[in-house]
């Protein structure tokens, strides 16, 4: 699957400011894109609109997945095409069992597809064995959606959901922020196991260290709205080593 | 004829003097008061009371955000119902007990008889010249008229037609269920209940169905030392009604108390709930799941809570929640009264209203007044919307919009339901408000 974006210009709906001025980029399927860049770039904003957040204006340029055009969809309509976002802040809700939310975005996902739904003992058994990879105990998967989870709780709990899913396109925003070294590398196994030919990530961070985890194929520089350098894992080896001043001098 | 009757009732200004006794006048004159056996003491009673104090007007303090011309009115509006049989808790082994129309039709319940516990049926029983209820039936109702009047309550231990008699001994497994079906499309019902829970004892009570098209109901519960009561209602969902609810409880040393009623769509409704704390190391909470939808029906709901702590280290708990939608409104008035002396009191409070559209609203009159210093007590209240990130959340895993309102309604009203201790019932509950709202969100 292969995630194709074009010159997308975005604008916040409720006010005149431009956030993203022309993006153009391409995530073949299989591969692994990293996105850093200063904050305000526009990294996690990109990551919104591609996902269908609302508040957001698309003013120009396309965004495809596998030539389906991400845009037009509602946001669950993205999930079922395999649009995957693994949030900074994922969200807490009360009174919604994990599994019970697992269960019914898994089997909505199967619906829209036009496969069968899950037998409960089929779904207990599939969470069973991919919570215990990332060592979320029975009693975490029990209690409410994301409620007093831990900043690493909160992170395994997304990898899990998108290992229950099986996205074939994942968006990590952030997903190392607030992380000790312990818990980033057991977030990063854990996505390291679903890397797979068909399956492709755009991971977005501001810091190397993840990336010495997740393994880039190809790593994106973000500035001011646009993609304003790309190359290999060795540039976010420069970013570490020099910040992000050089290269923005570079551009102008 | 009856439409007439209404309408020129309602119209009248009952705060005026003089128009206030007639509007009273002509209520008691469309009832068909019965004169009591056992009760006869305390309807003549009621009657004087209520001479005096009057029916509500609009400008009672505690009347401010609901309009009492309905209860008012001589006769009741016509409201259609849905015949549909509730099956709520069929799956429970249960006592059941069958009302229609506020009549008790023995040939519909099961037999009056339970280990621990003694049945009888307030019409049969107001035969006769005593019975143990005698020492409650009004006493509770009339002692929860300090501070504040409800002269509905009054009226209907004036007016009740019938109602159960329970007192309980011994623990009781079995819930007894008292099930309300509607049979006329006009009815005026005045249920009247009567509850002791002898030191020790303990009983779940449930209450289902559509009571009447106007229905004023007063449950009077004296719960003993030690003893534990729990009480669960839930009036049939889109039933278009009027109702009146009362519940007036002594809480004795020791005891516990915990009531839950569900409402989803209906009319007017008001709960008033009168807990009166008097026994040490006492626990009191009494919670509220509402769903309202305006286009169902001009949808008014109203709970008015009065807690009053007389006794030291007790507990209280007030969780009201209500989801509305399409012009429905959402009322709360809550009280914790700490009285003095009633030291390392512990009272909270919590009443939530989600708008689902700008066009509903949630009114909340939160009160604390306290006479004791070493005590803990709070109160929140919040109106506000469906939370959009949240909303996002839910949708970016593949869950349809619709299917993810559900959710986060059922997220907001889960503080109320886990006021529901026993597991199988609040489990059936939830399973029966997640078919409503699905349904809802389909159609």
């Amino acid at each position: 699957m292969s995630l194709n974006i074009n010159n997308l210009h975005v604008k916040l709906e409720d006010e005149d400011k431009q956030i993203l001025k022309g993006v153009t980029l391409e995530v073949p399927a299989g591969e692994v894109h990293a996105i850093m860049g200063p904050n305000g770039s526009g990294k996690s904003t990109l990551s919104y609109v591609l996902s269908g957040r609302d508040g957001y204006e698309v003013t120009e340029g396309s965004a495809t997945l596998d030539g389906a055009d991400l845009l037009a969809m509602e946001p669950e309509e993205r999930a079922a095409a395999g649009l995957f976002l693994a949030f900074q802040y994922p969200v807490e809700i009360p009174g919604v069992g994990n599994m019970t939310f697992l269960r019914t975005a898994l089997n909505a996902q199967r619906k829209a597809r036009g496969e069968e739904e899950l037998s409960s003992g089929d779904f207990l058994k599939l969470v069973r064995e991919k919570a215990k990879t990332l060592k979320i105990d029975a009693e975490m998967l029990k209690r409410p959606v994301n409620v007093g989870f831990s900043g690493g709780e909160k992170k395994r709990n997304e990898i899990l959901q998108m290992a229950m899913l099986e996205p074939r396109m994942c968006i990590l925003d952030e997903t190392d922020s607030g992380l000790d070294v312990d818990a980033m590398r057991l977030v990063a196994d854990g996505v390291n196991a679903l890397r797979s030919p068909e399956r492709s990530f755009l991971v977005i961070t501001h810091y190397q260290r993840l990336l010495d985890h997740i393994r880039p194929d190809v790593v994106h520089i973000m500035s001011n709205g646009r993609i304003i350098k790309t190359g290999g894992p060795e540039l976010a080896i420069e970013v570490e080593q020099n910040g992000y001043g050089d290269l923005l001098a570079e551009v102008g | 004829m009856a439409d007439t009757a209404v309408l020129a009732a309602g119209a009248k200004p009952a705060a005026k003097t003089g128009a206030g006794d007639a509007v009273l006048a002509a209520r008691l004159d469309a009832l068909d008061l019965p004169v009591g056996g056992f009760t006869a003491a305390a309807r003549k009673d009621a009657a004087a009371r209520l001479q005096a104090m009057g029916l509500p007007g609009a400008r009672d303090e505690y009347w401010r955000y609901t309009n009492p011309a309905p209860f008012n009115a001589p006769l009741p509006e016509a409201l259609a119902y849905t015949s549909r049989e509730s099956s709520l808790f069929d799956g429970i082994d249960r006592l059941k007990l069958v009302f229609v129309d506020g009549v008790f039709d023995a040939a519909a319940s099961d037999p009056l008889t339970g280990e621990g516990m003694q049945i009888d049926i307030l019409s049969t029983a107001d035969a006769g010249p005593a019975h143990w209820a005698g020492d409650l039936y009004g006493k509770l109702e009339t002692s929860g008229q300090t501070p504040v009047k409800r002269p509905f309550a009054v009226l209907n231990t004036l007016a009740a037609q019938d109602g159960v008699l329970i007192r309980v001994t011994g623990k009781v497994a079995r819930p007894v269920h008292i099930l309300y079906r509607r049979d006329g499309q006009a009815t005026d019902v005045h249920v009247h209940h009567v509850i002791r829970l002898e030191p020790g004892a303990e009983l779940t009570l449930l209450e289902t169905g559509g009571i009447g098209a106007r229905s004023n109901t007063v449950t009077e519960v004296e719960i003993g030392k030690g003893a534990r009561f729990h009480h669960i209602a839930s009036k049939r969902a889109d039933d278009a009604k009027l109702g009146i609810g009362h519940i007036f409880a002594r809480v004795g040393e020791g005891a516990l108390f915990k009531s839950f009623s569900l409402a989803v769509n209906g009319r007017v409704m008001r709960n008033e709930g009168v807990i009166e704390i008097v026994g040490d190391d006492a626990v009191a909470h009494i919670a509220a799941a509402v769903l309202g939808d305006g286009n169902e029906g001009a949808f008014h709901h109203d709970d008015t809570v009065f807690i009053a702590h007389a006794a030291e280290r007790c507990e209280s708990r007030q969780v009201y929640k209500k989801v509305l939608k399409n012009g429905a409104e959402g009322i709360f008035q809550g009280k914790i009264l700490v009285k003095p002396g009633a030291q390392k009191t512990d009272g909270y409070q919590i009443s939530q209203g989600l708008l689902l559209d700008e066009g509903s609203q949630f009114l909340a009159k939160p009160e604390l007044e306290i006479y004791a210093d070493d005590v803990k007590c709070s109160h929140g209240s919040t109106t506000g919307a469906l939370d959009e990130t949240a909303l996002f959340y839910l949708r970016s895993r593949g869950v349809p919009k619709e299917q993810a309102i559900v959710l986060l309604v059922l997220s907001f009203l889960a503080d109320a339901l886990d006021e529901i201790e026993d597991e199988r019932l609040r489990d059936d509950i939830l399973t029966r408000l997640d078919e409503w709202l699905t349904s809802r969100a389909k159609g």
